[in-house]
């Protein structure tokens, strides 16, 4: 018999705001966190565009011992962690009693390394990289550090999934909990916010040049885009048993119906149809609902000419003429990559709280391909009760989610 | 540099990474205790004297850097 799944906290540390608030506003206003980086221009990037968000300063919450061991992205992990976990209603005491679990998507951890290479280069001595590197560089930093803060004792695991990592993360963690061996796990993903990391993605056009005006660069979906625009920060959910939910009397937010999943087996970047075709269907099958039942799909859409028009084929043939309205949030935030999964959720619980989805900003004109979709340019006043969020990444790893408001 | 100049300069350079008040660091006081270092944190005692004063202090020579004393003597006759 297996359990239900639901979703009773969540988190988050973006370039739309550090509160849920901050974020739900941000969503509803159709803010864009994109900026030119001054930094990118004088290091020769084809595109400066990111998303703008500082690292947190966690002297004052963390011990230097704590720190020291920390990337920029375990910082935002653990600012949306906390945040996740207050909401959830789960204090240190309960971590300590109860074996809670932690499944966090992230991919790359570009600096650490870098920077313990260029020592090892320079010096000759590997002493000289210092004791945070080796616990900074690799990817399952985020989830060694948090697991170590909060004193985790269930699983501990990192998800390198590529652009799909945090939605992979949080349908695994789903898995486990439906299947009696977990009864909380804290999920979520991460991404680094700094050139070095995306240097070489820059270097194969990926993204966008349209810097004269920043917030109108990222648009999935619209006709003339012409690349995506990175961003980054992270986004906490804590899923958990619907039977630890009642007992615990914490606040059940939603419940996730079902994840699907797939590989593309193909190429490396470019993304084909049948693969999220089929997470979709999977998903969707799993779930055991009509599709008239969602109201919402977060499309993964980064603003490629090629990612886009094949996820709108997939969507389209997936759904038909269902006309439920699609968008792509990245239109505000950018492509959040590793944490994008988990992020989106966040987006489309909060627009789900609220009754209302934020217009895909930047959409002005349709192509062959998005033009059978409902895309709303505007944030539209709706009520829905189940969405499904799309996350795919290189190598063709396919993702999706469907969760229902409870 | 003069040595108590270069003191100076040591604590200070400890005092900001390792989040110690500099009044904690008498010649002396064990360097491990005060700074409160175990065997991961000591390496970034020697790479922070390497990159602000440019001496290296080898494992071998590192039983011998106990005391605060012992340091500023270490890095004073190397400088």
């Amino acid at each position: 018999m297996y359990k239900r799944v639901v979703i009773t906290g969540m988190g988050i540390y973006s370039c739309l705001g550090k509160t849920l608030d901050e974020v739900r506003d941000s969503l509803y206003t159709g803010k864009s966190g994109i900026v030119v980086d001054p930094q990118r221009q004088e290091l020769g990037f084809r595109s400066p565009l990111t998303a703008y968000l500082e690292v947190p300063d966690l002297k004052k919450e963390l011990s230097r011992s704590q720190r020291v061991y920390m990337p920029e992205q375990a910082k935002y992990a653990y600012c949306a962690t906390v945040d996740a976990l207050r909401a959830a209603q789960i204090d240190q005491d309960f971590l300590d009693k109860n074996d809670v679990g932690l499944i966090y998507g992230n991919d790359s951890s570009t600096i650490p390394v870098m920077e313990s290479c260029d020592k090892i280069r320079e010096k000759r001595d590997t002493t000289l990289c210092g004791s945070g590197a080796i616990f900074q560089s690799m990817n399952s930093t985020v989830t060694m550090n948090l697991g170590c803060i909060f004193k985790l004792r269930g699983i501990n695991l990192s998800v390198s999934a590529a652009c799909a990592s945090g939605s992979h993360a949080i349908g695994l963690g789903a898995l486990l909990i439906q299947n009696g061996l977990q009864d909380i796990v804290v999920c979520g993903g991460a991404q680094e916010v700094n050139p070095f990391a995306v240097g070489s993605f820059d270097g194969i056009s990926a993204f966008s040049t349209r810097i004269d005006n920043p917030t109108q660069a990222c648009r999935p979906f619209d006709r003339d885009r012409d690349g995506l625009v990175p961003g980054g920060g992270a986004a906490t959910v804590i899923i958990e048993s619907y039977e630890s939910a009642v007992r615990r009397g914490a606040p059940i937010l939603a419940e996730i119906l079902s994840y699907g999943f797939s590989s593309n087996g193909d190429h490396i970047s470019s993304p084909n149809v049948d693969g999220p075709t089929k997470s979709l269907q999977m998903a969707i099958a799993r779930a055991g609902i009509n599709l008239n039942e969602i109201g919402y799909i977060n499309a993964h859409a980064t603003s490629t000419k090629v990612g886009d028009a094949n996820e709108a084929k997939a969507i389209y043939r997936v759904i038909g003429d269902s006309r439920i309205e699609v968008t792509s949030t990245k239109s505000q935030t950018g492509h959040e990559m590793w944490m994008a999964g988990a992020s989106e959720v966040i987006y489309s619980m909060l627009m789900m709280k609220n009754d209302f989805i934020a217009g895909n900003i930047n959409f002005e004109n349709p192509d062959e391909d998005s033009q059978h979709l409902l895309i709303p340019s505007k944030t539209i006043n709706k009520k829905f009760d189940t969405f499904l969020s799309n996350s795919f990444g290189f190598g063709g790893t396919n993702s999706t989610l469907i969760i229902r408001n409870l | 540099m003069e040595k108590e100049a270069l003191i100076e300069k040591i604590n200070t350079v400890l005092s900001e990474e390792f989040e110690v008040e500099v009044s904690e660091m008498t010649p002396e006081a064990d360097i491990k205790e005060t700074l409160q270092l175990d065997s991961l944190s000591l390496v970034d005692m020697v790479a922070l004297i390497d990159s602000e004063f440019g001496v290296k202090i080898k494992g071998t020579e590192l039983v011998q850097v106990k005391t605060f004393g012992a340091l500023y003597d270490f890095v004073h006759e190397r400088m």
